[in-house]
């Protein structure tokens, strides 16, 4: 056995000496990256240089300064009506038409950036935060409060979200005399979303954590003596990471639209403020005569969900070192 | 291998644990047991392998796993250099972590895909700060990538960047990380190919020898247990069935048990193999949920009288018309325990 031992020693010892070489080389280059990296030093070395990233970076970025912005991009009011030209074809003076009571939906467009991606972008951050947060304690902790905690989260899953939506907002507003402010409409609208989807949320993250708590490297963790808290955070929580990832960028579409629902039935976001789900359900009863009504508000919903899926997907692979 | 000094480093006596099985929804009620370990001794001294073997389910993995502290007791004691380690707590226990690592089975679940390879054997210094200050740290985990033959340069790569020897070898420079006394390799090389299992062997014996380690080494393969053990313990059910150095056991089995696994190791020599008697068990390893009556083996063995269903053969050296078994044959101290009524030697399956 030693002489097998001392026969790779050996040629471990010729190889160090090729290596030697090679290092010396690597040194002026390498030094910067000498110190230890992580995984997210090393996913956000690899993010940097993805086309996805940086194309979905960039319209996301373009859609934030337009709804914090929104006089930068377009100078007409988006709620002075001109009857005189309802449900007018886009022209070289209103690119994208008018709508059916003579509003510029292009500029109806640009302001209702903001709405739409303030409750879709909160919502979906709360429904995944709250989920991931009861679902890594269910999951890991298992037995009673697993059981307590799951039968908990169904009791909201178990709610038709638009009637859980009504039951709430009417309670949020009962005592409120006028129109209330649209911050507090929007406030509203996000925790709804937020309180009745996050135990789908949950669901993922608990099956994810699970898996990940019955591997080996866990096992071995806890040989060496690891916390709870080192290994949900270092161990369970980065490997449930990519199919919570899939959902929110998933949800944040829906979470759009979902407002869409609720300011149709009158429980969402009012007059003044502008929002493209708006927008989109005042369209269908114009769908056939007037389709740049619906056509430009979805297609500018349709690029922002597709920049935040895009830019999940390219999260979520820098995250996995497989995919490299 | 070093000799074994006198002073055991680790004793472990009637160590038993059982899994109850559940019934029910809301309220479980437990309906049994399974006796996955059911009354294990033994004893390890320092820089010594004790190698464990014994097939899929007698107990071997969950034996691990409570040594490790991953599983507690059901009953049973276990002392570490004298102290009892199921009593540990706290700041005791992470000492006693120091001391006794673990080298687990699947080198492809082992280690974490989403960490490098720098921090996953440096996770052992930050768990236990004390053991080396930070600015060493990133020195010592190229240290120990050396010690098991990888490249020092490689701690900025990903596990899957490597072949299954040498994840393997990333699990064993973790558990060295804390320079351990005790070692448990739980079937260190049975996930790898054979033309890798002698290296990943030959490295756990270097280093071995290298800093006076000890062994726990649980297979189900005798031929790679035989390579490294000093001492072997074959269970069945969760029992050890017969204890013996190298030689007693690979030699001299005295077990049936143990003689139908040695009559099973494949022979590479045709002539040989047909010199050699075979033992062929029939039927299943029965559940350990419900273990057969007095000699768990006596299902399948072609021995067994109503002595062995009324009567639980004890762990001893075994004697036979006031002579003890294994000095018949030959006087150099053979004799070794065995659980058995009728224990004997039968040299004729071995090759």
């Amino acid at each position: 056995m030693t002489d097998t031992g001392e026969a790779q020693r050996s040629i471990g010892s010729a190889g160090a000496a090729a290596q030697a070489t090679v290092e010396a080389q690597d040194k002026a280059s390498s030094t910067k990256t000498e110190k230890q990296r992580g995984l997210w030093g090393d996913a956000w070395r690899d993010l940097r240089r993805r086309p996805l990233f940086i194309v979905a970076s960039a319209i996301i970025l373009f859609l934030l300064v337009m709804s914090v912005f929104p006089g930068l991009f377009a100078s007409t009011d988006p709620n002075v009506q001109i009857l005189d030209k309802a449900r007018d074809d886009p022209s070289a003076e209103a690119w994208f038409g008018y709508d059916h009571l003579g509003r510029d939906i292009y500029a109806r467009v640009v302001y209702g950036a903001r709405a739409s991606i303030i409750v879709g972008v909160l919502s979906t951050v709360l429904v995944v935060l709250l989920g991931s947060v009861v679902g890594v304690i269910t999951g890991y902790a298992g037995g009673k409060t697993d059981s307590f905690l799951s039968r908990f989260a169904e009791i909201f899953l178990g709610l038709p979200f638009v009637l859980g939506a009504i039951v709430i907002l009417s309670v949020f507003n009962a005592g409120v005399a006028g129109t209330p402010s649209s911050t507090r409409i929007m406030t509203q609208v996000i925790v709804t979303i937020g309180v009745l989807a996050w135990p789908i949320c949950m669901r993922i993250m608990r099956s994810a954590a699970i898996a990940a708590k019955q591997q080996d490297y866990v096992k071995a963790a806890k040989a060496l003596g690891a916390s709870h808290s080192r290994i949900i955070f270092k161990h369970v929580l980065p490997n449930c990471l990519a199919p919570v990832m899939v959902y929110a960028t998933i949800a944040l579409g829906g979470f759009i639209g979902l407002e869409a629902t609720l300011s149709y039935l009158g429980l969402g976001l009012k007059y003044p403020v502008v929002s493209w789900g708006m927008m989109i359900s005042v369209s269908q009863q114009y769908i056939v005569s007037t389709p740049h009504m619906l056509v430009f508000p979805a297609l500018f919903l349709i690029v922002t969900v597709l920049a935040f899926v895009m830019l999940g997907d390219a999260v979520r692979d820098a995250l996995d070192p497989k995919q490299k | 291998m070093t000799e074994a000094s006198a002073e055991p480093i680790l004793q472990v006596r009637d160590l038993v644990k059982h899994f109850p099985v559940t019934q029910g929804v809301v309220f479980k009620r437990t309906i049994g047991h399974v006796r996955a370990v059911d009354g294990v001794s033994f004893d390890l001294h320092k820089g010594e392998t004790l190698g464990v073997v014994g097939e899929s389910g007698c107990g071997k993995s969950t034996l691990a796993q409570v040594l490790m502290r991953l599983e507690q007791p059901t009953s049973g004691t276990a002392l570490f250099e004298g102290e009892d380690m199921f009593a540990k707590k706290g700041a005791d226990l992470r000492r006693l972590r120091r001391d006794m690592q673990i080298v687990l089975q699947d080198p492809y679940t082992s280690l974490n895909p989403r960490k490098t390879v720098g921090d996953i054997v440096g996770e052992p210094f930050e768990i236990h700060p004390e053991v080396a200050p930070k600015g060493e740290r990133q020195r010592k985990v190229q240290e120990l990538l050396d010690i098991v033959g990888l490249n020092p340069e490689h701690v900025h790569r990903y596990p899957h960047q490597f072949s299954g020897g040498q994840r393997q070898r990333i699990g064993i420079a973790r558990a060295l990380a804390l320079k351990p006394k005790v070692i448990v390799c739980d079937e260190p090389v049975s996930a790898l190919d054979v033309s890798i299992q002698a290296q990943v062997m030959n490295l756990l014996g270097e280093l071995q020898s290298e800093f006076g380690l000890s062994y726990i080494f649980i297979a189900h393969d005798l031929g790679v247990v035989r390579h490294l053990s000093d001492r072997v313990g074959v269970m069945y059910l969760g029992k050890m069935v017969e204890t013996g150095t190298e030689d007693q056991i690979y030699e001299h089995p005295q077990h049936p048990y143990t003689q139908a696994l040695l009559s099973s190791v494949p022979v590479p020599d045709p002539t040989l193999r047909d010199r050699r008697e075979m033992i062929r068990l029939s039927g299943d390893v029965p559940s350990p949920a419900n273990p057969p009556s007095g000699c768990r083996f006596r299902t399948r063995c072609w021995k067994a009288t109503d002595l062995c269903a009324e009567q639980q053969p004890a762990l001893e050296i075994r004697r036979e018309g006031g002579q003890v078994v294994g000095d018949e044959l030959s006087t150099d101290g053979n004799a070794h325990p065995s659980a058995c009524h009728f224990a004997e030697e039968r040299p004729h399956v071995v090759a």
